[in-house]
């Protein structure tokens, strides 16, 4: 099997404006958003509380609604998690109760909307391990019955949100600095500068998508984000490899054929390995349940527009910034690998290729 | 050229080896056992404790797995759930035979089934975060400028005393924020002053000419940065131990305490699914009191059985004789500053207690009187009394006092610790807390193991079809990358969570990008014409620099996280850098050995099984 039949190089930098208009419209469109709908930040990052409970029926949302309305906590969310029988209550917590106090309370008031009454539960589990935990029972003795369970509860204080946002800009600046720094080493700093201008553009994408359908950006959603960045770098790092080695290879070509050899001598691999990769968060997305789905959302678009940036958007800013055979060629050199060959030179070096020795 | 020296091989061997001794307690499960901690924080549990859960097992006919001391309990492990809670009632009757005052706490637990040879080696089933398994969690910020505070306003006492000693008139001292103000009539004095505090306060405040509003010669006290570094660190050390203390009751299998950043604590319960009662027992305070020894005629007899005196009662000391102590309180918890173990002018172990301003008054009064008199330090828990000590007076006692005489290291640091143990250092404040469902948990790991195992299968499924051979040397080197990150991570005894579990699948999707990379360029060799010996050797050569490379921009990302990240991207990121590095090792030198076992040795290789080879027409290599 093959998927790749390529006869010739495909002249991708011939279109390498079309390509960034595309990126550069969509950028746009992903700043406007951001701009105009901003993100919608998990109670981790706001602070504030979040109840998830599961009900034993499908559960009535409007009557959720009317329970929690009665605290007057203003901004509340009520919405369904996974399941129809699961219901995820996002709450502000008021100055004059502290933190949990609240979701406790919410659970009681839900809990008598469903004519039950909190009990404090002791139960052994079949594995045989103590849990002591705040139950809703309905009932009495071997009529008694839970209407709903509490499966989840996080409070969180506003100070703790706003230096989660810190450390998550200093992450980025961190891997920023580092990816420019590694790279420029390693390369030239004309490919350092075009890797990172091409995947900041895709962090802006994936958050210009989480902008527009008001996805919940949660702490791991951050992490996915930050994954990406170096995922989609690394796609980059592939591309440059290969334009280093054509410029050594092919000494008449063109800066501008040698990115469209490199490109295109990469492709195969770039689809099989993003294709595998997209496979496993394929798999997070369809197993792993609401707590992975916008992790693995975020992958996914993260992949797809790290394909698209990498490939287009890298190389034909590292062309336009000027990169030449002198910029890699000397500094190859220097990392003591080998110089020029490739299978044919190797193979007219030593006319014994493929002997063992 | 593709073989591999001898020692290569082994290397292999020993990893793989390595791997499934440090995966395998992860497929043993969880068998029910039984704890026992300590209810006291005056009664310790050790090797006789495990004695004595052994014995009452015997006694009732219950035959345990294995009955074993874990750092502060004692764990006895069990075959099924029936004979568990049989076990429970037998140790908790033979522990506590006084359940209405009970010494130990025995509660239900699960510990890991696998066999103790494993467990020997240090090989642990994977650490669970909450998520996966239920629980309670806090995130509570110390207030340390409350601690800085409290630290200045005795520093403000010292000074004082210190200045009266050495006789050197001052016109008032005051605490303002955190510094101490001293304020003179002259310079004179000012400079004597300073002599005088700059060589009995050791390095710890930094002396600083200032004058008052009104003109008046001044000095400034601060605390020395490195010594108010001390006494955050001091503070927050402090609040761990009196929460452990604290945490212990709720029995629960493995409570972490731990402190993040600067000045936070973590605490972790696991199993515990009740907030409210949780953050009953972390906010209850043990208070300290100090009380005098009623030696009189009626006490001793009351010691020996009668009745006790009007204004007394009766406790019980440490060893556990009774002791008839006065009601009335000399001292609280709240005067004592600090409580350390040390050693006195004889050598013997010591512990040193400082007391505050009103403190010291107040000893100094009670000690002049009542030399050769027996004080009891009483520690009150849940409503119960206990004495800690019960010294001789020796002399007149001040801000600073030891109590020595009949006691090893050992106790003088326990004693120490149980005095200290009835206040926390500096106030404590919940900034974060929840709750998980156990059966929450239990889908979470769920969701996680399939994520992976379909993505996984689906991965190995591609390769093989696409690569052949190749393909099937890729996917047992992604099996051997899993096999490897899972052991690193059981050895380590780093927390998985949900978030981990998603990094593994990551690792996985990513980490199959290096031997894609590797097959496409053995392809691309011999669509050049290279012979399959040439083609693989240079397959690998060429791809390792690429491979790297991509490894260490994602290493960058994955360090920031590290970094920089808290909480769940804390458990993402630890899995997402060892999976990196796990990778780099099984798909390039994993998948080379196989390569190197299977074609190496052929000496006329003719083709290799790596999928279909597509020529272009017009190629002109």
């Amino acid at each position: 099997m093959e998927f790749f039949r390529i006869k010739r190089d495909i002249p991708f930098m011939r279109h390498a404006l079309v390509f960034n208009a595309i990126s550069l419209l969509t950028f746009v469109a992903a700043v406007f958003f951001l701009v105009t709908r901003g993100l919608h930040l998990s109670n981790e990052f706001t602070g504030g509380a979040v109840l998830e409970v599961k009900y034993a029926q499908a559960a009535d949302l409007a009557k959720v609604r009317d329970a929690v309305a009665t605290f007057n906590l203003g901004d509340v969310q009520v919405q369904n998690y996974g399941t129809s029988r699961d219901v995820m209550i996002r709450l502000p917590v008021p100055e004059r109760l502290s933190l949990g106090e609240l979701a406790d309370q919410v659970f009681g008031k839900l809990c008598a909307a469903e004519h039950g009454r909190v009990i404090e539960q002791s139960l052994v589990s079949d594995k045989g391990e103590q849990i002591s935990r705040l139950a809703c029972a309905v009932g009495e003795g071997e009529a008694q019955t839970e209407p709903l369970v509490r499966s989840r509860s996080e409070a969180v204080s506003a100070s703790v949100g706003d230096e989660l946002v810190h450390d998550g800009l200093k992450a980025l600046a961190f891997v920023i600095v580092g990816v420019v720094i590694y790279l420029s080493i390693r390369f030239e700093w004309k490919f350092a500068v075009a890797a990172i201008i091409a995947n900041l553009h895709d962090i802006i994408i994936i958050l210009g998508f989480f902008a527009f359908f008001q996805w919940e950006f949660s702490l791991s959603v951050l992490a996915a984000v930050l994954a990406v960045l170096g995922y989609s770098v690394n796609e980059s790092v592939v591309v440059f490899d290969r334009i280093r080695e054509a410029f050594r290879k092919y000494r008449k070509m063109s800066t501008r054929e040698v990115i469209d050899h490199a490109i295109t001598s990469t492709m195969s691999r770039t689809i099989i390995t993003h294709g595998s990769t997209e496979m496993m968060v394929l798999s997070m997305l369809l197993f792993g349940g609401p707590t992975l789905h916008y992790f693995a959302v975020a992958l996914t678009i993260g992949i797809l527009f790290g394909i698209y940036s990498s490939v287009f958007v890298a190389a034909a800013i590292a062309m336009w910034l000027g990169v030449k055979r002198e910029d890699l060629v000397k500094a190859g050199r220097d990392d003591g690998e080998a110089p020029g060959g490739g299978a044919k030179g190797r193979q007219v070096q030593d006319p014994n290729a493929g002997a063992v020795v | 050229m593709n073989r591999f020296p001898l020692w290569k091989y082994l290397l292999l061997a020993v990893a793989l080896v390595g791997g499934l001794i440090y995966t395998l307690p992860n497929f043993y499960g969880e068998a029910p056992a039984v704890q026992v901690s300590s209810a006291k924080a005056t009664l310790k549990v050790g090797p006789d404790t495990a004695a004595r859960v052994q014995q009452a097992l015997t006694a009732a006919n219950i035959q345990a797995d294995y009955v074993q001391l874990e750092g502060q309990s004692v764990r006895a492990r069990l075959g099924t759930t029936d004979t568990q809670i049989k076990a429970k009632d037998a140790i908790a009757h033979a522990l506590n035979p006084d359940a209405a005052d009970a010494g130990y706490i025995v509660a239900l637990n699960l510990v890991s089934r696998s066999p103790q040879w494993l467990t020997r080696l240090h090989a642990l089933p994977m650490y669970l975060g909450l998520d996966l398994r239920g629980g309670v969690h806090f995130l509570m910020q110390v207030d340390m400028q409350a601690a800085l505070t409290k630290k200045a306003e005795s520093l403000t006492n010292d000074v004082r005393s210190l200045l009266r000693e050495k006789s050197v008139r001052h016109a008032g001292i005051s605490r303002e924020g955190q510094a101490v103000l001293v304020a003179f009539r002259d310079a004179a004095t000012r400079d004597a002053a300073r002599e005088v505090l700059t060589a009995g306060e050791g390095n710890e405040v930094l002396w600083a000419d200032a004058a008052t509003a009104n003109g008046d010669l001044q000095l400034r006290g601060t605390l020395r940065p490195e010594a108010a570094r001390k006494v955050q660190d001091a503070a927050v050390k402090q609040n761990i131990t009196t929460l452990h203390n604290r945490v212990n009751e709720l029995g629960t299998s493995e409570p972490v305490i731990q402190q993040q950043g600067q000045d936070r604590v973590v605490v972790q319960l696991p199993g515990v699914q009740d907030t409210a009662r949780a953050k009953d027992i972390i906010g209850r305070t043990a208070t300290l009191e100090l009380r005098m020894v009623d030696d009189s005629a009626e006490a001793q007899a009351a010691a020996g059985g009668g009745p006790v005196p009007f204004g007394s009662e009766r406790f019980v000391e440490r060893g556990g004789g009774p002791l008839i102590v006065k009601r009335q309180v000399i001292l609280t918890g709240d005067n004592l500053k600090d409580a350390q173990p040390g050693f006195d002018e004889q050598q013997q172990p010591a512990i040193h207690l400082t007391v505050d301003g009103r403190g010291e008054r107040i000893m100094r009064d009670v000690s002049r009187e009542n030399i050769g008199k027996r004080m009891a330090i009483l520690l009150f828990e849940k409503g119960k009394g206990e004495v800690v000590t019960a010294p001789v007076i020796r002399g007149e006692l001040g801000a600073r006092f030891q109590i020595s005489g009949r006691m090893t290291t050992a106790e003088a640091q326990d004693q120490a610790l149980l005095l200290r143990a009835g206040s926390l250092a500096a106030p404590m404040e919940i900034i974060e807390e929840g709750t998980i469902g156990p059966s929450l948990g239990a889908d979470n790991i769920k969701m996680g193991f399939y994520s992976v195992m379909w993505g996984f299968l689906a991965i190995a499924a591609f390769m093989c079809l696409y690569y052949q051979v190749f393909g099937l040397i890729s996917a047992l080197a992604l099996a051997f990358n899993l096999l490897l990150l899972v052991a690193a991570l059981s050895l380590a005894q780093v927390t998985l969570t949900l978030p981990g579990m998603a990094a593994i699948a990551l690792a996985l999707g990513m980490a199959i990008d290096a031997n894609v990379l590797i097959n496409e360029r053995i392809r691309e060799e011999l669509r050049a014409g290279s012979a399959p010996q040439t083609a693989i050797h240079a397959g690998y050569e060429r791809a390792w620099a690429t491979i790297l490379d991509s490894n260490v921009t994602t290493l960058i990302a994955g360090a920031a996280l590290l970094a920089f990240g808290s909480g769940p991207i804390r458990g993402f990121a630890v899995v997402h850098c060892l999976g990196i590095l796990t990778s780099m090792f099984s798909a390039v030198f994993f998948s080379r050995g196989l390569v190197n076992l299977w074609y190496g040795r052929r000496k006329k290789l003719q083709t290799i099984a790596i999928g279909q080879i597509w020529r272009p027409d017009n190629h002109k290599a």
